[in-house]
């Protein structure tokens, strides 16, 4: 199961960082809370795994441990603020500047002519 | 010894009185302004019997004495020498200002910058901490780059500031770093320790880099040879300045520096080789280039740098007679430089010109300032019965019994000998050109004496110069005795003031250099001519060529690294961090560990399968935005799986419902943006960033593998145990949050309410427009509430809101709290927004959600205050049980109260966060045409 569990916090590291490095505001937010889902996975399971082990005394013979798991939760609410500043700063950016690049500016394409026609930019 | 601590701040109070009194006349700000430097100097001498006496007095006041930083004085034999420098002289100098500085010069403020850097010389010298030292180091050179770049409208006034802070701030840099390992080395950053751990420095492995770094500082400062060249190019400051800073103070500290960490850092064969053959090279270089100069000042200037090296290599020579003399000469050169720079002063104000060609026969003209100019001449030659002759003999005495260079360490006395000649040359030249020689040439005025009282800090000091020279013992002994303990931190050797000494080899060595000085004075056309072969390389164009060069470079490096695109900075931070981290984990041996795995069941693989399926899609799709959404949600529903799977109820709720508020937010924000990502990252881009991620991914699922599969010793057991007789619940999650680390959630709360209030901000002034149709370009729906919709989230209310209070009440013993319902009230806030739009909803729900977060947070900082009043720490909680009839036994908490504030920041974050997101899209928004 560790194997398993692990596997999908790399993955889910993975799609994060790509998508985090993408140009477009929309995707580097898509991008963070996909990371911040590995994050809290990860971090989460530094209390190791266990199963039928709910930290409630008197519910279960053993517990896992508690402590991640209040980092994790706080964590949990804290990244939804911090999604949601990152996505109106996004917002305003494009309302200001015009254009939903994280640069501020759009890239000059090398070839305009080869731009494709899809797209609402 | 309170009045210690006054010693340096009087001055500090000083800077502001000349601001005060320009308006009135210069006199008056001149003697105002000398007020309290007086009163100074009066604290300072009324000490100056009891140190005779070989006493010393510290005082300290203690700041964060852990990392041994405190504010502490001391004022022994050395920092009394040079307080009485400092202020005397500074005193002169004040007078001396006032007619020097023409009525277009803002007087208040050369004289404010004038007491700071006053206030900043004190401050080093009577320092008794390192780091405090280092301070007041910093502040001279920051203060003299006031008073060089004083006539800032001169181009060489503001070179030659940037290049004495230049040096002097890069050596600043290098003592610091040497301070600071010095401070480890000893374990203690007071001065006294360090001076009193001699042996323990010197055996340090530490000590190389330690005196080359404090030496750095003491050189550049000191202007040393190669460092020498900045203080010819500071000549462009008002004279009062050169005659004050560049005579008797500034460049006094790199040897005071020297001096002070005498007996923790000389006496090694490291010390005197950098530090003699420095001071040795700088005595000789600037000597030599001294007889060159045509400028008045750069002649002095240079000579300066000469008679720095002279002290310098006397401090190198590790014998405590050499120290001795390094004293006396700081005294004597302090006492007739500054005179000199005085005269020269005045042959410039009066005559309008510096330039020795056209500066002759004025002896004619101002024969009295000629006279005091010529006396003082010849005590920097040497000449017997002033106070330069027995300094130097002293120096000449040294250098006869040096050994350090073994068979060839006859060459230190030749070599000063010949310093010696080119020091009587540069004297001479600086009397004859000038006051005879022939008629002026071409001078802007008519040259005449200068006021009676400009005159008077010349003749004091040249009266000094006289004074000292024939009775030597008699008016400096006392002083010099117990400086030179001070700078032994020992008694010192016995030796002799006296004028005659009988024949011997140091007066033989003076004649040589008299009389080979002036053959040389004599026959320098020849010399002149000589020099003239070389090519002129100006130091200044050279330091400016290296400041360009390096800025160029700079700015390519800056260029590449810097060049405003996140994409790159991103690349940059997580490529680092991999090195970084792949490194280490190379270290470990095995990636699993020997805990036993738990075994996999089928719906476990399913859902990872599920997960790892929606997250390729979301990368795979992400430029078709919705669909990307959708997909990234099911992600995180399987993460609260995950979470309830793996026993954390808590974070399995929590999780689930900011899913549910996340979402939301994300489709609103995406009606604002466009529906698709263009295509526009080059092959080789995507290939570059899919390897960082992917080799990223696979670093941090081997961590997590690792760690997973490793046993672990938690220090949680304390929570476990603690959770219900200390904190009263059984949901040990929440028992932290709310309990043992409640203070870390009260500051978790407060940046939520803070990134929501920020949110708020960034969407009053928002400018969007609202598109009419999605991304195919189909309209949206005329029905903008469906009334079923409307008719059960309505109903649904009431519910939602007891689910939550039920999932509030339990949680401090069963899964469950303040933020989850708090959650859990949002979303069913939200819904009835999203059935019934905001303008029905607000009619009906009259919430100022600002005033929520700011009560929520202000009631869990209060129920933590509240334990104070019972006597309690901060944030503890109280608890006990209560019977009920009908409801039963039940417990009260007052961990409640601060669940109840979690509660409220949580709802009013998150509404206040979509409510106003949401109002955009209503008539209320601010309507633009669509431009893009």
């Amino acid at each position: 199961m560790e194997g398993l569990y692990a596997f999908c916090v790399g993955l889910l590291t993975a799609c994060g960082i790509f998508l985090a490095l993408r140009g477009r505001t929309f995707s580097v937010v898509i991008g963070l809370t996909l990371l911040s889902y590995a994050v809290n996975l990860f971090l989460f399971a530094s209390g190791r795994l266990k199963l039928n082990a709910a930290a409630v005394l008197g519910e279960s013979e053993q517990y896992s441990d508690p402590l991640p798991q209040a980092l994790v939760l706080t964590a949990i609410v804290i990244g939804f603020a911090m999604t949601a500043f990152a996505v109106i700063l996004a917002m305003r950016a494009r309302a200001d500047l015009g254009n939903d690049h994280v640069d501020g500016t759009l890239p000059v394409q090398p070839s305009d002519a080869s731009q494709k026609s899809g797209g609402s930019q | 010894m309170s009045s210690l601590i006054w010693l340096p701040f009087l001055p500090l109070l000083g800077t502001l009185i000349p601001l005060v009194t320009a308006r009135f006349s210069r006199t008056a700000c001149a003697f105002m302004t000398a007020a309290l430097p007086a009163l100074t100097l009066f604290l300072v001498l009324s000490h100056a019997g009891d140190i005779f006496q070989g006493e010393r007095f510290f005082a300290a006041i203690p700041w964060i004495p852990a990392i041994g930083l405190e504010l502490a004085f001391r004022l022994d034999g050395l920092a009394l020498l040079f307080s009485i420098l400092i202020l005397g002289i500074g005193l002169l100098v004040i007078l001396y200002a006032r007619y020097y500085l023409s009525a277009k010069d803002s007087i208040g403020k050369f004289y404010a910058y004038l007491i700071l850097f006053m206030f900043a010389m004190l401050g080093v010298v009577l320092s008794d901490n390192l780091i405090q030292l280092w301070f007041f180091w910093e502040l001279t050179s920051i203060s003299s780059f006031l008073l060089i770049s004083f006539w800032g409208h001169k181009t060489e006034a503001r070179k030659g500031a940037r290049m004495a802070l230049t040096v002097t701030g890069a050596g600043g840099l290098a003592l610091l770093a040497g301070l600071l390992i010095l401070g480890n080395t000893v374990g203690s950053f007071s001065l006294q320790d360090v001076l009193d751990s001699g042996e323990l420095i010197k055996a340090s492995v530490n000590y190389p880099i330690i005196v080359v770094l404090v030496l750095l500082g003491a050189f550049t400062k000191s202007a040393q040879f190669p460092f020498h060249f900045w203080l010819p190019n500071a000549m462009a400051a008002p004279t009062p300045v050169s005659a004050y800073l560049h005579s008797a103070t500034m460049v006094k500290a790199g040897i005071f520096l020297m001096a002070r960490f005498y007996p923790a850092l000389a006496d090694t064969d490291l010390w005197f080789l950098i530090v003699s053959l420095t001071g040795l090279a700088t005595f000789l270089v600037g000597a030599y280039i001294a007889i060159f100069q045509h400028d008045l000042k750069g002649l002095l200037a240079n000579s300066t740098i000469s008679h720095l090296g002279l002290i310098t290599l006397l401090l190198g020579m590790g014998t405590d007679l050499a120290a001795v003399a390094a004293i006396f000469h700081i005294i004597n050169h302090a006492i007739f430089k500054a005179s000199l720079f005085m005269a020269a002063g005045i042959i410039d104000h009066e005559s309008g010109s510096r330039d020795m060609r056209q500066l002759n026969g004025l002896w004619k003209y101002m024969p009295y300032t000629a006279t005091l100019a010529m006396v003082a001449s010849a005590s920097m030659a040497g000449v017997p019965l002033m106070n330069g002759f027995l300094s130097k003999e002293m120096f000449f005495t040294e250098t006869l019994h040096q050994a350090s260079l073994g068979s060839l360490s006859w060459f230190i006395p030749v070599l000063a000998t010949l310093g010696g000649v080119f020091a009587v040359a540069y004297s001479m030249r600086f009397i004859h050109d000038v006051f005879f020689n022939g008629e002026p040439i071409n001078l802007p005025k008519t040259p005449h004496e200068p006021p009676r009282y400009m005159r008077v800090p010349v003749e004091i000091l040249v009266a000094l110069c006289l004074v000292v020279g024939i009775f030597p013992s008699l008016v400096v002994g006392d002083l010099l005795l117990a400086a030179a303990n001070a700078t032994l931190n020992a008694p010192a050797p016995n030796y002799s003031l006296a004028i005659w000494h009988g024949f011997n080899f140091p007066l033989l060595m003076s004649v040589i250099a008299l009389v080979g000085g002036l053959y040389m004075y004599h026959n320098r056309s020849h010399m002149f001519k000589f020099q003239a072969q070389f090519p002129t390389s100006d130091p200044k164009l050279v330091f400016e060529g290296v400041i360009q060069y390096l800025t160029n470079k700079a700015s390519r490096i800056i260029a590449f690294t810097e060049n405003g695109s996140l994409q790159r900075y991103i690349f940059f931070v997580l490529a680092f961090a991999i090195v970084m981290t792949a490194s280490t984990l190379m270290k470990l041996n095995t990636t699993a560990g020997h805990r036993p795995e738990i075994p996999l069941d089928a719906l476990s693989i399913t859902c990872a399968v599920l997960l790892c399926v929606s997250a390729l899609a979301t990368v795979l799709w992400h430029r078709r935005r919705v669909i990307a959404l959708l997909t990234l949600s099911v992600v995180g529903l399987i993460v609260s799986l995950a979470f309830a799977q793996f026993s954390a109820p808590d974070l399995a709720l929590t999780q689930l419902s900011v899913e549910v508020v996340t979402v939301i937010l994300l489709i609103l924000a995406l009606f604002f943006l466009p529906q698709n990502t263009p295509k526009e990252s080059s092959p080789r881009r995507v290939v570059r960033d899919l390897s960082l991620a992917s080799l990223i991914g696979g670093v941090v699922g081997t961590i997590s593998y690792a760690l997973m599969t490793r046993p672990l010793d938690t220090i949680s057991t304390f929570f476990t145990e603690n959770s219900k007789t200390g904190g009263g619940g059984t949901n040990i999650v929440n028992v932290i949050l709310v309990d043992f680390r409640g203070f870390d959630t009260l500051g978790e709360i407060t940046v939520l309410g803070i990134a929501a209030l920020g949110i708020y901000k960034l969407i009053a002034r928002m400018r969007l427009f609202m598109p009419s149709s999605d991304g195919n370009g189909l309209a949206w729906s005329e029905d903008r509430h469906p009334i079923l919709l409307a008719v059960i989230s309505q109903s649904l209310l009431p519910l939602a809101l007891l689910v939550s209070a039920y999932i509030f009440l339990r949680g401090h013993n069963m899964p469950g709290g303040g933020f989850i319902a708090g959650l859990i009230t949002s979303v069913a806030i939200i819904q009835q927004y999203v059935a019934h739009g905001v303008d029905w909803i607000k009619t009906r729900i009259k919430l100022d959600y600002q005033i929520m977060i700011g009560s929520g947070i202000g009631i869990a900082t209060l129920s933590g205050l509240g334990s104070w009043v019972f006597g309690h720490t901060f944030l503890s909680s109280w608890f006990d049980y209560f019977y009920l009839p009908v409801i039963g036994k039940f417990e009260l908490a007052s961990a409640m109260i601060f669940d109840l504030g979690v509660f409220l920041t949580v709802v009013g974050a998150t509404m206040l966060i979509l409510a106003n997101l949401g109002q955009l899209t209503t008539s209320e928004r601010p309507i633009q045409k669509e431009h893009d």
